[in-house]
């Protein structure tokens, strides 16, 4: 097929970047997104010009590092997926294509669509762990009984890859299904509860120093997550939030 | 740092804080209702309600100030938001499709609600002020009678009831998201969101149209 990508192109962080046109041609419906912007990049790399910078690494939908706002979604049209995981079966022959960062002022560009989405990482550091010191005598998590909902809800919420699609897709860029999520896998456990007050507080300070939004729950996040991470861990942040401070020493 | 103080400064205390002034504001509409209702079957049960609102001391220095600050505070707080919500994307995109994965009044609320607040103005022109200098500047006589002829009177005006039912569609849009995003921002999404949502609907429906039917009756039959 044969089709033409709006794609923003941005030097570097403090380039003022635009969109720009680029046709491609002969691409097959069976190749995966990234796939496609392989091929451009070839052509132009052949022709001399700068290639596309994007972010990739696993391309098999777990690693969370690919991004991009295509046709006005995270990730593409497609649901339940990243984009290295998104076919171009989904566009037809003759498409037009927009293909844009991720943008939210927390996530600041890097290159062409290439973000910074370390914001993440330093909300993780706040918080999200537990402190096992292994000192040669740590239980063996397995002896701790669970309820399987609740070890099923865990996992659920573990399964966010910290991709940012929840930042990208909201209107306010807030990030509370990925904190959400990031509270939640510890707050269903009994390893979480010792520091869940700390953790809570902690992470839900770092998101607001970061710049990230306030949730207005449209719900648009638990569509586009790749991961199906649902609206219920937001909600759960909410009443730890609360508890936390009501509680809080501090 | 205090709970108070918290609720101001971090984004999860503002939507809790933004969800209890909604809950309060939708207990009031039902209240209000309520009220209004009467006055399509019973003028004299409409006159006395009206005038035990209107003169109960409890419900005029307590429960009124009460519900200024409430309204305000939903206001302000909902603007203060919006600004630094959109502070949080610096650079919009070419292409947007978020009809593709949110309702429009969800992703409207500070429309919907900035009609509400232009429709409130011109409510409170209507009915506060005038009963504010009725009461408090002129010191008329207490009426018991007046209420329900005061109400047929702004009534007569075709225009009034249109803005006044105008006033109440936006209401619904807006409610079609508040009710059930209110509960979700306190916390509470179970087992009963799905029933809950569902009554969201209904309250954000006929709520409405319980207002815009008394405006239309007391203009045909008042």
């Amino acid at each position: 097929m044969n089709l033409t990508l709006k794609i923003w192109r941005q030097k570097s962080p403090k380039d003022q970047g635009k969109m720009v046109d680029y046709p491609v041609s002969d691409i097959s419906e069976h190749m995966s997104f990234l796939e496609m912007m392989d091929v451009l990049n070839e052509t132009l790399i052949a022709k001399g010009e700068e290639p596309v910078a994007f972010d990739h690494d696993c391309r098999e939908g777990i690693c969370g590092m690919c991004s991009m706002y295509i046709n006005g979604e995270a990730h593409g049209p497609d649901r339940g997926v990243t984009t290295c995981q998104l076919h171009m079966r989904k566009f037809k022959d003759g498409d037009t294509i927009y293909i844009e960062p991720f943008r939210a002022k927390a996530f600041p560009v890097i290159k062409d669509l290439s973000v910074d989405r370390s914001s993440f990482d330093r909300i993780q550091q706040a918080g999200g762990y537990i402190s096992v010191n292994t000192s040669g005598n740590t239980q063996d998590a397995n002896a701790i009984p669970i309820p399987k909902d609740d070890a099923d809800l865990a996992m659920d919420a573990a399964t966010c890859i910290g991709c940012g699609a929840c930042v990208a897709t909201c209107k306010n860029s807030s990030a509370m299904l990925f904190v959400g999520a990031k509270v939640s896998q510890y707050a269903l456990l009994p390893q979480g509860q010792v520091e869940a007050s700390q953790r809570v507080q902690n992470m839900v300070k770092q998101m607001d120093d970061e710049g990230f939004g306030n949730c207005t729950n449209t719900g648009a996040c638990e569509v586009e997550c790749p991961k199906g991470i649902s609206l219920t861990n937001i909600a759960r942040l909410n009443r730890e939030f609360l508890s936390a401070k009501a509680s809080s020493k501090n | 740092m205090s709970l108070i103080k918290e609720i101001f400064t971090s984004s999860v205390g503002r939507k809790i804080a933004m969800a209890l002034s909604a809950f309060f504001l939708m207990v009031f509409l039902l209240q209000h209702l309520t009220i209004n209702l009467t006055s399509v079957f019973s003028e004299e049960l409409f006159n006395e309600l009206s005038h035990f609102m209107g003169t109960n001391p409890v419900v005029q220095f307590i429960l009124q100030p009460v519900l200024i600050f409430g309204v305000v505070f939903h206001f302000v707080m909902g603007f203060a938001l919006e600004i630094k919500n959109k502070k949080a994307r610096e650079v919009s995109y070419a292409k947007n499709n978020g009809s593709a994965n949110s309702s429009w009044f969800s992703r409207n609320m500070i429309w919907s609600g900035l009609f509400i607040l232009f429709f409130l103005i011109f409510h409170f022109k209507d009915f506060w002020v005038p009963e504010m200098v009725y009461k408090y500047v002129q010191f008329k006589p207490s009426d018991p009678n007046r209420y329900y002829h005061e109400v047929v009177e702004m009534f007569h005006s075709p225009l009034r009831v249109g803005v006044y039912i105008l006033a109440f569609v936006f209401l619904t849009l807006h409610l079609l998201h508040g009710f059930s995003s209110a509960f979700q921002s306190v916390g509470a999404n179970n087992k009963y969101t799905e029933s809950l949502k569902m009554v969201g609907k209904v309250y954000a429906i006929l709520v409405p149209l319980g207002f815009i039917f008394i405006a239309l009756w007391l203009h045909l039959n008042g």
